[in-house]
């Protein structure tokens, strides 16, 4: 099922005469183009791809994070970013991609210096929530977001779930429940 | 365990590092509200933190989480088409377009083209789900106010789209009706259904948006209440990526199916040049709870139109993509007819088998009656999904909502929310 895939997208010309020393990666599949952006510059594209009247993406209709343990196709890092954008001007998507990699220990949910891409809140305000939700699920924390808390756990959930050392039935969060009654206060 | 639950973890602390909340100069009459999780006027679980001075909201904290039941998580150890049953349970007010949603971004990524008449029939329980959905929305405005008689208007009719979806699927509430490359099967007589749909598009529908319209559109309390409250601005709209109603009530037009074409919304929609469906994009630009209503109400008009083009001209042949894929499930005629039917059904059916699936990515999105329903899928050429993350409607367009009570009185509270149309089901997972 291999097929090369076709980089025709008008908006990759302009971002390569844009940022010609930035190590900037295309793919494509399906009809959906992913450019893959080291960490440093990814909120420098982002902003020029918002601001350029050239691209004109107003419109960024999610933050995906993505754990890629025990994937078959080698990967440049273990979790992604990524950013579906869309632009109604010119009436075109883009993706782009962010890989980060772990440097402490992954089951827990203890800081990890490694784990940081700048956000994008303050390019699309619209970014907040699903920035939270990234942080909640997959421990990659927002440099510069406004409220960067969990979102669906709460504070001291032990882990961050989604992420592929986390099992699906977890690790007894809901047996070993700790009941709060008023005698505990 | 290792971790403890604190009894006071002080929300004091939450509001003040929220940055668009700081203005607000602290009164001696402040006092703090906990607007649910459990209250009638939420709709559903949601949390709000209100701040208020006197009636007036100064500050609102939403804390959302209370029905997370990790659907994400679930997605990774559900083959493709058990998940629909979740994903069923996402937006519960319109489940079968989150079935049709799912399923198109599975099709996208395999690369199936669906037969025209899964096509079809797709478009119109996808505008039924519309209907359906805008009924409950617009009916629960009045709701909300106070006006109970509009909330049964709206929620009688659904009743007949349930017997609908009943009809075709076999369950009224959750129908998990799609799979891989077509339907669970095919609709059983498509006089009956045309019949039903008929009846329902033009006599019980039109009746009921009549007398809604007639209780609520020049309504003195209902007109008050509404106008000028939660108003979003078309640049705020933008910023914060609304879609959907909300999006439009704020004059952005964005609208995926027109912006993005698919099923019958494209042209050439069943390989001979048919024409797309015709259909208008309603845009209000004051942004305000009455605009989201009225566009509601315009895009019911709006949906039954769009089913009146396709409901008499439903392609004969089959429904499913069949043999030469490999995708879809063969209907029962080609199982016990066929030992390759067998097969086929066995193969998708089996844990060790299932899908020859690409490796690689897809987002693919539809137009949920709430706005952009996305779904990125990442294949690992199993059966089931390596990662499928939904880009639900609810969860972006709550965003805004702390900002737009702010200033106002805790009364349009629940108008606001009922005017965003937040199904906390979707907006936990």
């Amino acid at each position: 099922m291999t097929r090369k895939p076709v980089l025709e997208h008008p908006t990759l010309a302009v971002i390569k005469k844009a940022f010609p020393d930035a190590g900037l990666k295309a793919t494509e599949f399906r009809e959906m183009t992913t450019v893959v952006i080291p960490r440093e510059k990814i909120h420098e594209v982002a902003r020029y791809l918002h601001d350029s009247p050239d691209c004109d993406y107003d419109f960024l209709a999610d933050v995906v994070g993505i754990d890629y343990m025990g994937y078959p196709v080698e990967q440049p890092g273990r979790f992604a970013v990524s950013y579906v954008l869309a632009s109604g001007k010119h009436g075109l998507r883009i993706t782009l991609k962010t890989y980060v990699d772990p440097s402490v220990d992954t089951s827990g949910i203890d800081f990890d210096p490694e784990l940081e891409v700048d956000s994008i809140t303050d390019i699309w305000p619209g970014a907040e929530w699903p920035e939270r939700e990234v942080y909640d699920m997959f421990g990659i924390r927002f440099k510069n977001h406004p409220d960067l808390r969990r979102i669906l756990l709460w504070r001291d959930f032990p882990a961050h779930p989604l992420r592929k050392d986390y099992p699906l039935r977890g690790r007894g969060e809901r047996e070993h429940y700790q009941t709060l009654n008023r005698e505990s206060r | 365990m290792p971790y403890t639950l604190e009894p006071d973890q002080g929300f004091d602390l939450d509001i003040e590092s929220t940055e668009y909340l700081k203005d607000h100069v602290h009164g001696p009459d402040r006092w703090v509200l906990n607007f649910g999780p459990q209250h009638p006027a939420t709709h559903t679980t949601l949390r709000l933190v209100l701040e208020l001075d006197g009636e007036r909201v100064a500050r609102c904290t939403p804390h959302i989480g209370y029905l997370h039941s990790g659907f994400e998580k679930l997605a990774e150890h559900h083959d493709y088409n058990q998940y629909v049953c979740t994903i069923s349970r996402m937006d519960y007010v319109s489940p079968i377009v989150n079935d049709i949603a799912w399923h198109q971004a599975v099709e996208r990524l395999f690369g199936i083209d669906i037969t025209p008449r899964c096509k079809v029939l797709r478009t119109i329980m996808s505008e039924f789900g519309r209907i359906q959905n805008h009924l409950l929305c617009v009916g629960a405005a009045a709701l909300d106010l106070g006006a109970f008689t509009g909330f049964l208007y709206g929620f009688n009719e659904r009743e007949f789209i349930y017997d609908l979806v009943e009809y075709i699927s076999g369950q009224r509430y959750h129908p998990d009706w799609t799979r891989v490359g077509g339907t669970w099967r095919d609709i059983p007589d498509d006089e009956v259904f045309i019949r039903m749909s008929k009846k329902l598009l033009q006599e019980r529908i039109p009746r009921s948006i009549d007398d809604l319209e007639t209780l609520l559109n020049r309504n003195r309390i209902f007109v008050d209440r509404l106008k000028g409250v939660g108003e979003v601005s078309s640049e705020d709209a933008i910023a914060w990526g609304l879609s959907g109603p909300c999006a439009r009530a704020s004059g952005v037009r964005r609208d995926v199916r027109k912006d993005n074409p698919y099923l019958c919304y494209k042209d050439n929609w069943d390989g001979a040049g048919a024409e797309a469906v015709k259909f208008s994009v309603p845009i209000s630009t004051d942004g305000d709870c009455f605009s989201r209503y009225l566009v509601r109400v315009e895009e019911l008009k709006q949906s039954i139109s769009i089913i009146e083009q396709l409901i008499d001209n439903i392609p004969d042949g089959p429904m499913n993509v069949l043999s030469d894929s490999k995708a879809g499930v063969p209907d029962s005629a080609e199982v016990y007819g066929s030992i390759e039917g067998v097969i086929q059904l066995f193969e998708l059916k089996m844990h060790n088998r299932g899908w020859d699936t690409p490796i690689g990515e897809v987002y693919d999105s539809s137009e949920s009656p709430n706005g952009e329903l996305g779904y990125y899928i990442v294949a690992d050429g199993d059966r089931c999904a390596f990662r499928a993350s939904t880009r639900p409607p609810s969860f972006i367009n709550y965003q805004v909502f702390a900002k737009l009570v702010e200033g106002h009185q805790i009364a349009d509270v629940p108008a606001i929310l009922g005017s965003l149309n937040i199904i906390a089901a979707e907006l936990d997972r």
